[in-house]
């Protein structure tokens, strides 16, 4: 029942919402989303105690099709709902001070994505994880398009055909797999099996993959989401960039790499290719970047890059890299969006160029700006580090070049990341009459929250390796 | 047992080491607003209770022993534990003596010379982040340890070189110089995976227990080391990943001092002595080590001779300085390689000082040209910089004369060619040395008479720090004194259980006679009398001044060998080009057509079939009879 409530506080939630207005609405949904995080730090106490059984949940849906509406809980889930959960106080208190039209709609979408979000990660049927993918969709399309900057109609339509495009190959997967099984099941547990599917691996493989490519996404199916960063409204960029894209992460692992082994196994070392070079793409495109939030977008598209590398290289060093650096990337990236929020929303300026001086008016923003940078940079001590020691190890174990290649990263990163932070942050200001007020309060607690937990989990990595390790080992033996 | 009990009691003591500078971090960071100048009186302290403990674990920690001991795990999966621990053996003690003792100096030194400065707290909030790291870097129990040190000095590097941040070009200096270490950490990182994949672990006990299975010149050690290598490169600035270091001096002066001459700079020196087991293993790295130490101790003092700023020169000279540092350990003069790391930072802290303090006098002038006959103005400036001056020359008895005698008597046993080329170094260095010298302290005033009007000691906080230094680049060098002149070499024997196992691979040459020694001892010093006769006839008795623009081959030097234009053209530029590239053409135009097209095909194909919907009855069952003889058509043929 657990399960169940995890899913039904952001849902009712989210409902309740729809009958608040104006400042209540930001109110509401802060208390509405700590409430959640309260919840979640409750389960993960009964977790630690005693294991997956209070979470599952298992009930017949329909007998033909066979459906089975099935959640349950595992160390891998359990991070993803802590990280989702973690993330939407934060996310929400972020919009605190700005203007938002119709705020009870918007923060009613933003829970409804909470919801669906929670139902992705503890979904252990792949029909209704199906249901999940699809819903959170729906609420971000609303949300880029109705509170999105220029070109929003455009930009938005791309991204939901492009990422719908991806989401129909899955749902042949999983047709697939249906037909396959000779229980014609789709339980997780079945799946993983030897009893599953006989089902030509090499077609499953690639419907899979590009369906989580293009969420990732992964170089080349990254064009959607430069553009949709940009455009999407803050809130709404943080919510794909720290927890949507991290579906696609967490469903390599969950449903690609146990339910298609052979066929990961055959072209494992394209997925793995594609994934490091678009480290390097990816990181080269972002020094030259002009627009600060496009140059995230590309920073971004390198760091989940090597989560993707990670994972393919499919032994426990990787994975493990993997999950710590989802959960580092995802407060980390909400920390770089919310930092580019602030600087826009004082100066209505997007561009790297036209900034700088910023230091000399809001010494303590510029501090915990450059707090976050050295967890991006991965710097030691960062959670940053961590995941992408064990990442780069983790390709270093399946090939050393290749974990050389990908060790760029360490260097352009530097390059990209300092060099925004110089010419935005640093010199004289070169706008003119440039008012700059250091951190509202909000602000303050936002970011000092994610600075506490970049430094939190580089210390102590072993709490999210405790969690995740003995999933990990069932599926890579 | 009492030697055990003893090692456990020190622990704590260890453990408090790197944590009064974390404290003092975090207290001026965050109170320097109240704190005011204090900060930078608490921010000193400590360092000083640092200090203490190192002394205190120095003079108790039992000869040929060593405390290791791991505070709790790090990152731990799999079968793999990497621990956080700590290691304090003769080695990390020197270290962590001239860390912290050489640090508090200059913490003091830099309460009179950062007084009117308005980011007072905060650069002692930074420097008090930097002795954290650097302790870390020093005690660590394995690489990875080192390696928190290793980066986190590079942060607080970026963070001092760029300290005064409204000016662009400092902030480009900061930039530079955590990009290049970064291109060595990359090294290093590797060189780790290496480790962690064949040797098991990255502790220094698992490295070189497992290290010694492996036969000398194992392709599998030389790769390490060379890894290792290339991040000694990026830290210590060594060629090819020199140019940041020069740049670096865009920091305030202490800062130079402390970090980009005495401590953070020398990481690299440390970290191969440090791993001289798996260095001894691999002769080829040795050798490398070796010839890039030599080549770049020549290059960066042949540049350091034109140069007219008075901190450039003396960042060439340490660029220099760590070149002969290197080229000892490569020809495994370890010992002698550390000794010149101690006896070098006393001296050069004391020459970077003393150089704060002439451009404090001088109002911030930095240009040699400019100045002149200050040493009448102000004497203990004056006279502790000679002394400074001396000992870098290797003038006995001031102590760089007997690490760098040691370095020279070691190459002369290995190779007479790196010997010839090093004492050519030594005697560029004692000539840019004194050019130093003469131009700024001798002959008279060459500033405006608002400067001269201004010229004036500078308080004791600052000249404290200048005679302390002195009187041990004075006496340092007694510590180590050459077989000729004493038989205990009392620094070596203090090293030797750390250099033990890596003793018997290095074949023995460096312990010439006395005849040689004394020969060599000879022809060292008047050599650098002759220098010193040469910077005297130049800039004393023909009074000449740095011509503003140089002609020819000085024009070259002058201009650093268009190094760094040189990088601009063939990495710099060409990488913003292939940015700007990717980003138009490949993923604006090639990528996203595809897609592009990809949706236009079926939209499309939609309306195009469309059109097919016309409502005609006729035209639908002409549609369905054509369709029928196609399919006959198939089934006869088929």
């Amino acid at each position: 029942m657990l399960s169940l409530t995890l899913l039904f506080i952001p849902l009712a939630a989210s409902l309740l919402l729809l009958f608040s207005r104006g400042g209540l609405s930001r109110n509401l949904a802060l208390v509405l989303t700590l409430v959640q995080l309260g919840f979640t730090a409750y389960a993960y106490t009964v977790f630690n105690a005693e294991g997956a059984v209070p979470f599952d949940f298992l009930r017949n849906w329909s007998a033909k099709p066979f459906i089975n509406v099935h959640f349950s809980m595992d160390g891998m889930s359990l991070l993803m709902v802590i990280l989702t959960n973690l993330l939407l106080p934060l996310i929400v208190l972020s919009g605190y001070n700005r203007e938002i039209e119709r705020p009870h709609i918007f923060y009613s979408l933003m829970l409804f994505m909470q919801f669906a979000l929670n139902g992705v990660f503890i979904a252990f049927d792949g029909f209704i994880y199906y249901i999940f993918w699809e819903l959170a969709l729906i609420p971000i399309y609303f949300i880029s398009f109705n509170w999105g900057g220029q070109n929003r109609t455009q930009v938005t339509l791309k991204f939901f055909i492009y990422t719908l495009a991806g989401s129909l190959l899955m749902l042949f997967a999983f047709l697939f797999l249906y037909n396959g099984t000779p229980t014609h099941s789709l339980d997780w547990a079945v799946l993983i099996s030897n009893k599953a599917c006989a089902c030509n691996q090499t077609w499953l493989f690639w419907l899979f993959f590009i369906a989580f490519a293009i969420k990732i996404p992964i170089v080349p199916f990254h064009t959607w989401q430069p553009d949709t960063y940009k455009t999407a409204p803050t809130q709404g960029t943080m919510l794909l960039s720290g927890i949507m894209l991290k579906m696609g992460t967490y469903s390599l692992i969950r449903w690609l790499i146990p339910v298609v082994p052979e066929g990961v196994k055959e072209w494992q070392y394209i997925a793995i290719g594609l994934s490091v070079a678009g480290i390097v793409y990816a990181s080269i495109i972002a020094i030259m970047q002009s627009d600060l939030k496009r140059l995230l977008a590309y920073s971004s598209i390198a760091h989940v890059g090597l989560i993707s590398a990670g994972i393919f290289a499919m032994n426990l060093t990787g994975m493990q890299g993997s999950l710590i650096q989802m959960f580092a990337h995802g407060i980390n990236v909400v920390g770089l969006f919310f930092c580019a929020d602030i600087i826009f929303n004082r100066t209505q300026n997007p561009n790297v160029e036209g900034l700088g001086g910023i230091r000399l008016v809001a010494p303590k923003f510029a501090t915990w700006f450059m707090v976050i940078i050295l967890g991006s940079v991965a710097l030691p001590l960062t959670n940053g580090f961590v995941g992408e020691f064990m990442l780069l190890f983790g390709v270093y174990e399946y090939n050393t070049w290749l974990s050389v290649f990908a060790g760029l990263t360490i260097i352009l990163g530097a390059v990209y990341m300092l060099r925004m932070y110089q010419k935005v942050v640093l010199g004289e200001p070169i706008m003119e009459n440039m008012v700059f007020p250091d951190l509202y309060w909000n602000e303050k607690v936002v970011l000092i929250s994610i600075g506490i937990l970049i430094f939190f989990f580089g210390i102590f990595p072993n709490t999210i390796i405790e969690l995740t390790e003995p999933f990990l080992k069932t599926i890579t033996k | 047992m009492d030697n055990f009990i003893n090692l456990t009691q020190l622990i704590t003591p260890a453990s408090l080491i790197p944590l009064f500078p974390l404290l003092g971090f975090f207290i001026t960071a965050l109170f320097g607003k109240q704190l005011k100048h204090f900060s930078g009186w608490f921010a000193s302290a400590m360092i000083l209770l640092s200090f203490g403990l190192a002394l205190h674990l120095f003079l108790n920690l039992p000869a040929n022993q060593s405390l290791n001991f791991n505070l709790f795990n790090w990152i731990k999966w799999g079968n793999i534990n990497l621990a956080f621990g700590f290691l304090i053996d003769p080695l990390s003690l020197v270290m962590l003596l001239v860390v912290t003792g050489i640090g508090f100096l200059i913490h003091l030194y830099s309460i009179g010379y950062m007084h009117h400065d308005e980011g007072f707290s905060r650069f002692f909030s930074y420097l008090n982040l930097f002795i954290f790291f650097m302790l870390l870097l020093v005690m660590g129990n394995s690489y990875l340890i080192m390696f928190i040190g290793w980066e986190g000095v590079g942060l607080c590097s970026y963070l001092l070189i760029g300290f005064w941040f409204k000016n662009d070009s400092y902030n480009d200096a900061a930039k530079k110089a955590f990009i290049m270490n970064r291109v060595g950490d990359l090294g290093f990182l590797i060189g780790m995976f290496f480790m962690l994949f064949y040797l098991g672990g990255l502790d220094f006990e698992t490295v070189n227990a497992n290290a010694i299975n492996y036969p000398a010149g194992s392709s599998l050690l030389v790769a390490i080391t060379l890894l290792l290598f290339v991040g000694a490169m990026g830290k210590s600035a060594q060629i090819p990943l020199y140019t940041w270091l020069p740049d670096a001096m865009a920091g305030p002066t202490p800062v130079s001092a402390l970090i980009h001459a005495a401590t953070m700079v020398t990481a690299g020196i440390y970290m191969i002595a440090r791993s001289n087991l798996i260095f001894a293993l691999a002769p080829f790295t040795m050798e490398v080590v070796m010839w890039v130490g030599v080549i770049t101790s020549i290059f960066a003092a042949i540049i350091g001779i034109k140069q007219t700023d008075i901190k450039k020169v003396l960042a060439y000279s340490t660029v220099s300085q760590l070149g002969l540092m290197f080229a000892a350990l490569g020809i495994g003069a370890f010992e002698s390689g550390m000794f010149h790391v101690v006896t070098h930072a006393f001296f050069k802290a004391l020459l970077f000082l003393g150089a704060g303090s002439v451009i404090h006098a001088m109002g911030g002038e930095q240009d040699m040209r400019y100045m002149g006959g200050l040493g009448k103005y102000i004497r203990i400036t004056w006279l502790t910089f000679l002394i400074g001056t001396l000992a870098i020359s290797g003038i006995f008895p001031f102590a760089g004369f007997f690490s760098k005698d040691e370095i020279l008597a070691a190459s002369f046993g290995a190779n007479k060619t790196v010997w010839i080329l090093l004492s050519i170094s030594s005697m560029m260095t004692v000539f840019y040395m004194f050019r130093l010298f003469f131009l700024t302290f001798s002959k008279s005033f060459r500033g405006t008479e608002e400067q001269k009007h201004h010229l004036h000691e500078s308080p004791w906080t600052m000249t404290l720090p200048l005679i302390v230094l002195a009187i041990f680049s004075v006496g340092a060098g007694f510590l180590g004194m050459p077989a000729v002149m004493s038989s205990t070499h009392y620094f070596s024997q203090y090293l030797a259980p750390v250099f033990e196992g890596s003793k018997s691979l290095i074949t023995e040459h460096h312990h010439a006679d006395h005849g040689t020694e004394l020969m060599l001892i000879g022809i060292a010093l008047s050599a650098a009398a002759i220098s010193i006769g040469l910077a005297w006839s130049f800039y004393v008795s023909k009074n000449q001044i740095p011509e503003d623009e140089p002609q020819g081959l000085s024009k070259w030097v002058a201009n650093k060998f268009y190094i760094d234009e040189l990088y601009n053209t063939i990495i710099v530029k060409p990488i913003m080009v292939i940015s700007d590239i990717l980003f138009v053409l490949v993923d604006k135009l090639v990528v996203d057509l595809i897609v592009m097209a990809a949706a236009w095909i079926v939209g499309f194909t939609g309306r195009t079939l469309r059109l097919v919907q016309t409502g005609n009855t006729g035209f639908y069952i002409f549609a369905m009879v054509i369709g029928m003889m196609v399919l006959m058509f198939i089934q006869l043929v088929y």
